[in-house]
């Protein structure tokens, strides 16, 4: 089945981006394809390279980037919501591409599921 | 359809809203709306009574995080992530109440 | 994707302007949402009831007004929007209060109305 995600919250503030990592890892897991994982709202911080969290912690960016790396994951970050929070190319981490709102309504059209994680 | 709720019933109205609309199917209570499940909650007896007509789940790893794993409300399903899958594929249509 | 695919989308407005982001990015996945020629229902509940609201005036807090935008909608051919009764009632609102016009309907209308939809946004 192929699976869209939408991620509406930023990393570490809120468990959102946590659930649907560990969400997107169990349906790969089983077979399932994920269409597209679209960034919105504060949910474009989850793709800023200049993330440092403590050594201790889990890194939610690179674990993304890990992610797309090993599945061909598509990492859709939205522009006009990227822009608003200072999220460029230049600070984009790997995997990730910044694109229109448009790649979220295609999304939502072409998979067969599409499940929201925000706050 | 599948009902997904994340907040604490105690601090947002995001499980009333759901239980207010929703016309059977399930419920997934995941994150902080794992609480909601739980006994002695404020919010038990309304997950009690929405049994009756829609099948609760819960987050098993979100319970367990916050150490009320013991405390689950009879009836009410734990899963894993891989549970979660699952149920979105089960259901044609789902929706977050966020 | 075969070339044509019409889904029911369904954006669910819950939270209200302002006090956070939530409903200006909805809006604009909305306005984006028309380009894609699907069948898109809005629906109102609980505090995104308040996005409606007659006589916004942002101007003292320095945010853009963007309510007039929900009455251009039509133009964009979005002409379902639907409004939970209850979450009106709840909030001391009738029908007269709102700035576009919308078909109001019942908790358990609602809920069998998002049983039909096939992707449910909510934001």
């Amino acid at each position: 089945m192929k699976i869209a995600i939408l991620i509406n919250e930023g990393p570490y503030q809120h468990q959102a981006t946590d659930t649907a990592f560990l969400f997107c890892k169990a349906a790969l897991a089983k077979g399932h394809e994920i269409r597209r994982v679209f960034f919105y709202h504060d949910g474009v911080n989850n793709s800023s390279s200049l993330t440092e969290p403590p050594q201790d912690d889990r890194n939610i960016v690179q674990r993304w980037s890990k992610l797309a790396d090993e599945h061909k994951l598509d990492l859709v970050v939205c522009v006009a919501a990227a822009l608003r929070r200072g999220i460029k190319d230049e600070n984009l981490a790997p995997g990730f591409r910044i694109s229109g709102l448009g790649q979220l309504v295609e999304a939502g059209i072409e998979a067969d599921r599409l499940v929201t994680f925000g706050d | 359809m599948l009902h997904i709720v994340n907040k604490s019933p105690l601090e947002r109205n995001a499980l009333d809203a759901c239980l207010r609309v929703a016309q059977g199917g399930a419920l997934l209570l995941t994150e902080d709306a794992v609480y909601a499940a739980t006994r002695g909650n404020a919010a038990a007896d309304k997950i009690t009574a929405a049994m009756a007509g829609i099948k609760v789940y819960v987050l098993g790893p979100d319970l367990d995080a916050r150490g009320m794993t013991d405390r689950l409300l009879e009836g009410v399903t734990s899963v894993d992530y891989g549970g979660f899958v699952d149920l979105v594929a089960e259901y044609p249509t789902n929706q977050s109440w966020l | 994707m075969s070339e044509g695919t019409v889904k029911k989308f369904m954006f669910v407005n819950r939270k209200a302007p302002y006090g956070t982001i939530y409903a200006l990015e909805s809006l604009e996945v909305v306005l984006i949402s028309a380009a894609f020629d699907q069948d898109v229902s809005l629906v109102f509940m609980d505090d995104g009831v308040f996005q409606l609201k007659k006589g916004q005036q942002t101007k003292g807090i320095e945010n853009k007004n963007f309510s007039p935008t929900y009455r251009a909608l039509d133009g964009y051919d979005i002409e379902k929007l639907y409004v939970e009764q209850e979450s009106l009632a709840a909030r001391g609102l009738t029908e007269d209060d709102l700035l576009v016009d919308v078909t109001v309907m019942s908790k358990a209308e609602m809920g069998k109305l998002m049983e039909t939809m096939d992707v449910v946004l909510s934001f």
